[in-house]
C-alpha cells in the first residue's frame, strides 16, 4: 500500500500539486490514522494535507478520482488467487475428469497468458497488466511519443511471445481456438493501450505541460496560431501571477538612523516620556505608475494584445495604469480593458483604432494634446511598437518631451534589432530619447521587460 | 473542565461540534480530527462569514478549553503577539531595590569587584517575572491546553508569518534572554485567512489546509435550524433556496452563512410565515451589503422566490 501511496504522490505532482517530502510524510501519518476504509474520508485527508490552494484542491481531487478509479490490482489478485485455490481444492477431481473443458486443451499445451485469456478471468488479466506495468516501470512515462514503447514492453513482460507461438501452433491443430485467442489478443492490446494512456495522463501531464509552455514562451507572439491564443493567455496570466508574487511584498522599509520623534514620544507616554521604545522613520516606496502606448496596427496588434493583458493583470503591483492604443490616431483604452473580458475588450479596441496604417507622428501629437498631464516624474512610459511610420513625420520631438517629463521611457519593439532603421523604421531616431530600448517578441522577453520595469521601483 | 482525552473518531467530532451549535461538514470534521491526531495547525481559508472563527470557538467550547485569540493586523509585531518586558516594573524594582543593592555591593572595594558581585546575581531583571506574556506565549503556558485562534493572518506582514513558524511546527518559542519555552500541552491552533494576500509556502507547509466555501443547501438548512430554532421548516427551506439563487448572481459580496442566520432571525422577528415579494424587498439589506448588489438583485426577487418554493415541493 505504501508503494501505491508513493505512486499517488508522484501522480499528484504530475497534476501540478506541489507535494514536498514533508507533506507526503504528513499525508502518510494522516492516512495511517484514518485508514483506507472510507474512500470519501481518504480523499478529504489528501485534500487537507497535500493541497494548499483552491486550484490545487481541484487538481488533486481529479487526480485522486483518476488514480483510484481502477480496481486495486494487488488486492484483487490475492482475492482471485484465494478463490482460485478454493475452486481447485473443491473441484480438482471434476476439472481433471473434464480434461480442461474450456476449449478442450491440455494446460501444458498453451502458455499461461493463453490460459488466462481463454478462461476470461478479468481480475487475473488486470492483475497481470498491473504487474507487467510495474516491471516495465510505467510510472516513468513522460511524453506521448513513449506510448508505443511502453505498450510493447508491457505486452512482452506478459509473455506475448509465448502467446504468438501458441497461436501459430494452434492454427494447424485447432483453428477455432486460434481464432478465439486472436480476438482475445486484440482485446488485450486495447486494454494495455488504455492502461498506458491513463498512466500518461497521470504521470506525464506535468512534463508535457512544461514542454508546451517552454515552446510557447519562446514563440514569437505576432505569429502564433489562433488555437494557441487561449493557451498563451493562460501563460500570460501565470506570468502576471509570478510577477505579482515577486513584487507585491510590503513596500515599507524601516530606515534606521532617523528617529521619528513624534511617534517615539507618543509611544513612550506611559513611562513619562522616557524613551524605552524608539520609533524610526519609515520610507514609503512608490508603486509603479505606468502609461502604456500600444501600436495596434497590423503585425504588432497581437503583441499589444498580450502586453495589455499582462499590464492590466498586475493590479496588486502596479498602482495606476493608463493605456492608450493607436495606429493612425490615438485613444485611451484603460476603461475598456478594465470593464470587459480580454477578448471583447481587444475586439472593441480594434474596431475603434485597429488595423489602420500606423502614423506615429500623428498619434504622438494626439497624446501630447490630450494626455500629456498623465505623465509625472514617477511615471514609466512604455511604448510598444515597431516604429514603422510609413515615411510620415516621426515627431521625435514629442517623444523627447515625454522622456523629459517621465521617470523612464521604455520602448519595446517586437522586431529584431537587425531590422531597426531599415525601410521606414524610425527606431534609431526614437531610440536616442528612450531610457531603455529592447526587443520584445516572445512571452519570455515580455516577462523580462515588465519585470525590469517594475523592479526599478523596488 | 478541559477534556484532554484524545478524540475517538470523525463522527465524535461532528456530534461534539453539533452539540455546540456548529454544524460541520464531513471535511471540516476530518480536518479537526486529523489536527488532533497528528498535532498540526489548521489553516482555514474561505470567504467572510462562513464560520471560520466560529469553528475555533466551537472547538474550544466542546473540549472545554480556554480560547486565546490573536487578531492580526498590519504592523503586528512580536511585542504585541509574543511577549514583552515589563519596563515599568523593572524600573520600579530597581528604584525599590536601590538600597538593597547598595548593601550587597557595599562590601566591594573596587568597581571591578562590585561588577563581579553583581554578575553573581544573574539576570534578576530579565527573568520570568518581568515577562508580560502576549497571546502566543499565553497559549504555550496553558497547563491543560487551549485553542489558539490566529485570526486573519493575511492581514499581518510577511515578517510576522516567519515569527509564527517556530510555534506552528514545534509548539515552542525562543526568547533570547530566557531560552526556549516549550508548550506545556500542545495547543490546538487554528489560523484563518480571507486570502487577501497569498501566504508563504513555509507557513502553508506546516498546516492542514481547509477551505470552507458556501455550504450545500441541506447543510445550510441544518445550520439555520440549529442557530435559529424558532423558524418553521417551510420558511427555512424557502429562504435557504432563495439565498442559493442569489449566490448565482454576479455580486460584489455574496451573502454567506452569517447573513443567512441574520436574515432568518429577522424573518422570525417579523413573524413571516413564508417568503413574499414585499418582505424580501424590505429585508434585502440584511443579505446584501452594497447598494449596487441590491439593485442587481431586486428585479429577480419574484422569480427567485418562485424557484425556491418549487424546490420545496419536490425535495
Amino acid at each position: 500500500m505504501r508503494e501505491n501511496l508513493h505512486r499517488f504522490f508522484r501522480a499528484a505532482r504530475g497534476a501540478g500539486v506541489r507535494v514536498s517530502p514533508a507533506e507526503s510524510i504528513d499525508a502518510m501519518r494522516a492516512v495511517s490514522e484514518v485508514g483506507f476504509a472510507d474512500r470519501a474520508i481518504l480523499r478529504d485527508t489528501f485534500l487537507l494535507t497535500l493541497a494548499k490552494t483552491q486550484d490545487e484542491k481541484r487538481a488533486l481531487g481529479d487526480c485522486f478520482d483518476l488514480f483510484f478509479s481502477r480496481p486495486e490490482p494487488q488486492e484483487e489478485a490475492s482475492e482471485q488467487r484465494k478463490s482460485d485455490d478454493q475452486e481447485k481444492a473443491g473441484g480438482d477431481p471434476a476439472a481433471e475428469a473434464h480434461g480442461g473443458a474450456a476449449g478442450g486443451v491440455q494446460s501444458e499445451i498453451v502458455g499461461p497468458l493463453a490460459q488466462m485469456l481463454l478462461s476470461q478471468d478479468r481480475g487475473a488479466i488486470s492483475a497481470a497488466i498491473a504487474n507487467a506495468s510495474g516491471a516495465a516501470s510505467l510510472p516513468d512515462i513522460r511524453y506521448f511519443t513513449q506510448r508505443g514503447i511502453f505498450q510493447t514492453r508491457i505486452l512482452d513482460a506478459m509473455g506475448i511471445q509465448r502467446l504468438r507461438d501458441d497461436i501459430d501452433d494452434l492454427t494447424a491443430s485447432n483453428p477455432a481456438l486460434a481464432e478465439r485467442l486472436l480476438d482475445a489478443l486484440n482485446g488485450l492490446r486495447g486494454t494495455v493501450r488504455d492502461a498506458v494512456s491513463q498512466a500518461l495522463l497521470l504521470y506525464g501531464r506535468e512534463e508535457a505541460e512544461n514542454l508546451r509552455n517552454e515552446i510557447l514562451r519562446n514563440a514569437p507572439l505576432a505569429r502564433i496560431e489562433p488555437r494557441q491564443v487561449e493557451q498563451m493567455r493562460i501563460l500570460i496570466r501565470q506570468i502576471a501571477r509570478r510577477l505579482r508574487e515577486r513584487y507585491s511584498k510590503p513596500r515599507k522599509r524601516q530606515r534606521r538612523g532617523h528617529l521619528d520623534v513624534r511617534r517615539t514620544l507618543r509611544r513612550n507616554a506611559a513611562w513619562g516620556g522616557v524613551p524605552f521604545l524608539t520609533a524610526w522613520k519609515r520610507k514609503h516606496r512608490d508603486r509603479p505608475k505606468i502609461v502604456a502606448l500600444c501600436d495596434v496596427s497590423g503585425s504588432v496588434a497581437r503583441v499589444s494584445d498580450f502586453f495589455l493583458l499582462l499590464i492590466h493583470s498586475l493590479h496588486e503591483v502596479v498602482d495606476d495604469v493608463r493605456s492608450f492604443a493607436f495606429s493612425g490616431n490615438l485613444i485611451e483604452v484603460s476603461r475598456i480593458l478594465e470593464s470587459k473580458p480580454p477578448e471583447e475588450a481587444m475586439a472593441e479596441i480594434m474596431s475603434k483604432v485597429g488595423f489602420g496604417s500606423s502614423d506615429y507622428g500623428n498619434s504622438l501629437a494626439d497624446f501630447e494634446d490630450g494626455w500629456m498631464n498623465t505623465v509625472t516624474p514617477q511615471t514609466t512610459v512604455i511604448v510598444l511598437g515597431d516604429a514603422r511610420s510609413n515615411n510620415l513625420d516621426p515627431r521625435a520631438d514629442i517623444l523627447r518631451r515625454i522622456g523629459e517629463r517621465s521617470k523612464r521611457l521604455v520602448w519595446l519593439n517586437p522586431e529584431g534589432r537587425m531590422t531597426w532603421g531599415f525601410g521606414d523604421s524610425e527606431m534609431p531616431r526614437y531610440a536616442t530619447f528612450c531610457s531603455v530600448v529592447r526587443q520584445c517578441a516572445t512571452a519570455k522577453q515580455l516577462e523580462r521587460a515588465v519585470s525590469d520595469i517594475v523592479a526599478t521601483y523596488q | 473542565m478541559a477534556d484532554t482525552r484524545p478524540i475517538a473518531s470523525i463522527e465524535a467530532v461532528e456530534s461534539g461540534l453539533a452539540a455546540q451549535g456548529y454544524i460541520a461538514s464531513r471535511q471540516i470534521a476530518t480536518a479537526v480530527y486529523l489536527s488532533q491526531q497528528i498535532e498540526k495547525p489548521i489553516l482555514v481559508e474561505g470567504p467572510a462569514g462562513v464560520g471560520k472563527t466560529e469553528l475555533a470557538k466551537a472547538i474550544a467550547a466542546w473540549r472545554g478549553m480556554k480560547m486565546i485569540r490573536l487578531q492580526c493586523y498590519e504592523g503586528l509585531d512580536e511585542a504585541k503577539a509574543l511577549y514583552e518586558w515589563k519596563y515599568a516594573k523593572q524600573l520600579l524594582y530597581t528604584q525599590i531595590l536601590k538600597d538593597k543593592l547598595g548593601e550587597v555591593l557595599g562590601g566591594a572595594q573596587t568597581l571591578h569587584a562590585a561588577l563581579d558581585q553583581l554578575h553573581t546575581f544573574g539576570d534578576v531583571f530579565f527573568s520570568k517575572e518581568f515577562v508580560e506574556p502576549r497571546p502566543l506565549l499565553q497559549a504555550l503556558e496553558q497547563p491543560s491546553g487551549c485553542v489558539l485562534l490566529i485570526d486573519e493572518i493575511d492581514k499581518s506582514d510577511a515578517e510576522f508569518e516567519s515569527l509564527l513558524l517556530e510555534i506552528l511546527s514545534d509548539f515552542q518559542v525562543t526568547i533570547p534572554e530566557l531560552g526556549t519555552v516549550s508548550a506545556v500541552a500542545a495547543p490546538t491552533v487554528i489560523l484563518t485567512s480571507n486570502s487577501e494576500r497569498d501566504l508563504g509556502d513555509a507557513l502553508k507547509r506546516r498546516c492542514l489546509h481547509l477551505h470552507i466555501g458556501f455550504p450545500e443547501q441541506r447543510l445550510e438548512e441544518r445550520i439555520v435550524e440549529s442557530r435559529v430554532p424558532g423558524i418553521s421548516q417551510v420558511l427555512r427551506k424557502q429562504m435557504v433556496g432563495f439565498i442559493n439563487e442569489i449566490r448565482t448572481l454576479d455580486l460584489k459580496k455574496l451573502p454567506s452563512v452569517s447573513e443567512t442566520i441574520d436574515w432568518a432571525r429577522v424573518l422570525v422577528l417579523l413573524q413571516a410565515s413564508e417568503l413574499g415579494h414585499e418582505i424580501v424587498k424590505d429585508t434585502l439589506n440584511v443579505l446584501l451589503k452594497y447598494e449596487a448588489d441590491i439593485e442587481a438583485a431586486t428585479p429577480q426577487i419574484s422569480s427567485f422566490i418562485a424557484k425556491a418554493s418549487r424546490q420545496g415541493v419536490f425535495s
